[in-house]
């Protein structure tokens, strides 16, 4: 299976403090990859540097490569706008536009020149579809986003990423605000994402990991300790470490 | 609270506070309606259809405030139009672009003191910088600028705060969808600060409307009818300043009072606007 991003010796600091150490991980192209660990473990952090959302930061300082189709994210020659929409993602609160739920889904594709609306139109039902949301508000394409519950709105937002057709997407925590039967929904969705993006998600929930996800990666103090097949990660971690946290000894 | 649990002397205290924050109550309450109603009383019976709509003659001996009505409107107009661009450019990249958190932090600091400087420095220094060092005449282009400069923090200050309620998450998902910077402000973060601009320039003209120490050296006192391009190098009273000079300067009490209720009327108007707009626009 052909490797979509490659990370390696990845170091961040945000200021003085060592935020991750020498990550290597590969993600391989259509599967899931879900990152585990305790809070502050750089999970999250990891995430955001593969589409350079911790740019934002200030006083964030990157060392190491994370090879995008073999091209470096962090050469000065990358487009960030351009990498962003290839390597989509997906936030832990639902953050809709307080704008329609057609307006919600454009906004992508027009910020990437899209403006005719035959296409526009299609593309929002593609991705509205793409995300399970179609049938639920087919009939209300003109209301504010903000009406629809948090499990439609998590939904919106994935569409939303879906919309500017990217290749990865990435999800942080994306059902740790929600309840039981929109994370079922969500989760099933990603099973469906999988087989036509490559998904990494972020997940406090070790149920949840070893649910959906094909490969995990176990983080701990800032460095990866472990990564391979779901099911070994879970029935015969390599690390002590990785077994104390997974059989729930602390986290 | 359960006062009969107290003991007689704080019961006392109790009573006696709670009597004499009531006193200060009512009597802020009657202040303001005996001062309002004093002007009210005063100012109506002499505002009349020639007062507003005619210019003051001394060979007929009459006198009219279009002038001044025009010459407000000249003022607000000149000024809004430069200090609006202005100000919320600036906040624009004091809030999402700046990235020197300690420089920001020190022009926010400046801005809020000049918020609160007295408005008659503005006009010495309006008079010394644009009339006496750039050589422009008085009337209303150097009253307007000292203005500008004069609300121009208050703009500033109003649009930053309104900038900093859009939800962060906002921000984050128009970035993470390959938005630019200037798109993202441009669709997701002015359409949700506008409330907050539009009522910080609402309450700017509010205070333009009712400035007048600034203008004193820099607009003038003429009460001559202009149009826009004549006035801006001729002596133009604005109302507040016309306010003045027939109270003090011609003995016109009553004239002076018509003006003020009409002043009283336009704040009125003014900051009804600024709540309906604000409500109106944060519904939307």
């Amino acid at each position: 299976m052909s490797t979509v991003i490659e990370v390696k010796d990845l170091n961040l600091w945000y200021g003085a403090h060592h935020a991750l150490h020498s990550v290597n991980i590969d993600i391989p192209a259509h599967e899931i990859t879900a990152l585990i660990g305790p809070s502050g473990c750089g999970k999250s952090t990891f995430l955001k540097t593969l589409n350079r959302m911790n740019d934002l930061v200030p006083g964030v300082k990157i060392e190491g490569e994370v090879l995008y189709h073999g091209q470096n994210i962090f050469d000065p020659s990358v487009d960030v706008t351009q990498l962003r929409k290839n390597v989509g993602m997906v936030f832990q609160k639902p953050n809709p536009f307080p704008m329609s739920i057609y307006d919600n889904i454009a906004y992508g594709p027009r910020l990437h020149g899209t403006h005719s609306k035959a296409e526009l139109s299609e593309l929002v039902e593609k991705s509205l579809r793409g995300a399970s949301l179609w049938d639920e508000v087919k009939d209300r394409l003109k209301k504010s986003a903000l009406g629809l519950s948090g499990g439609q709105q998590q939904r919106l937002c994935i569409a939303r990423a879906l919309a500017v057709q990217p290749d990865v997407l990435l999800m942080d925590e994306p059902t740790s605000a929600l309840d039981p039967a929109s994370t079922i929904r969500i989760e099933e969705l990603m099973a469906e994402l999988k087989k036509q993006y490559t998904v990494v998600i972020v997940t406090h929930n070790m149920q949840q990991a070893a649910r959906i996800s094909d490969k995990c990666a176990f983080f701990l103090l800032g460095e990866m300790v472990e990564i391979g097949p779901t099911e070994q990660i879970f029935s015969m971690p390599k690390d002590k470490r990785t077994e104390d946290y997974i059989t729930g000894r602390f986290g | 609270m359960d006062t009969h649990t107290l003991s007689p002397r704080r019961r006392f205290y109790d009573k006696g506070l709670r009597a004499l924050l009531y006193f200060c109550g009512i009597l802020t309450c009657v202040l303001l309606v005996l001062i309002i109603g004093y002007i009210f009383y005063r100012g109506i019976p002499h505002i009349s259809w020639e007062l507003l709509s005619t210019q003051s003659s001394y060979i007929n001996d009459t006198i009219g405030i279009l002038p001044n009505i025009l010459n407000t409107l000249y003022i607000i107009l000149l000024s809004m139009v430069i200090v609006l661009p202005l100000g919320v450019g600036a906040a624009i990249y004091l809030t999402e672009y700046a990235a020197n958190r300690k420089l920001v932090a020190v022009i926010e600091f400046a801005t809020e003191t000049l918020t609160g400087i007295p408005s008659i420095i503005f006009g010495l220094v309006g008079m010394l910088f644009f009339i006496q060092m750039l050589g422009l005449k008085t009337g209303v282009l150097a009253g307007g600028l000292t203005l500008v400069v004069m609300i121009l923090p208050t703009i500033v200050r109003t649009t930053q705060e309104s900038l900093k309620t859009v939800p962060d998450s906002y921000r984050e998902g128009a970035l993470a969808l390959g938005a630019g910077k200037w798109h993202m402000v441009r669709t997701v973060v002015l359409p949700n600060a506008v409330d907050g601009i539009v009522t910080g320039c609402i309450l700017a003209v509010g205070r333009i409307v009712g400035e007048s120490a600034a203008l004193l050296y820099t607009a003038g006192f003429g009460l001559v009818l202009n149009d826009f391009f004549t006035s801006l190098e001729s002596s133009s009273a604005t109302l507040t300043v016309a306010l003045y000079v027939y109270a003090s300067e011609r003995g016109e009490t009553a004239i002076a009072f018509a003006i003020a209720t009409i002043l009283m009327l336009l704040t009125l108007v003014i900051n009804l606007a600024a709540s309906l707009v604000g409500r109106k626009l944060k519904k939307n």
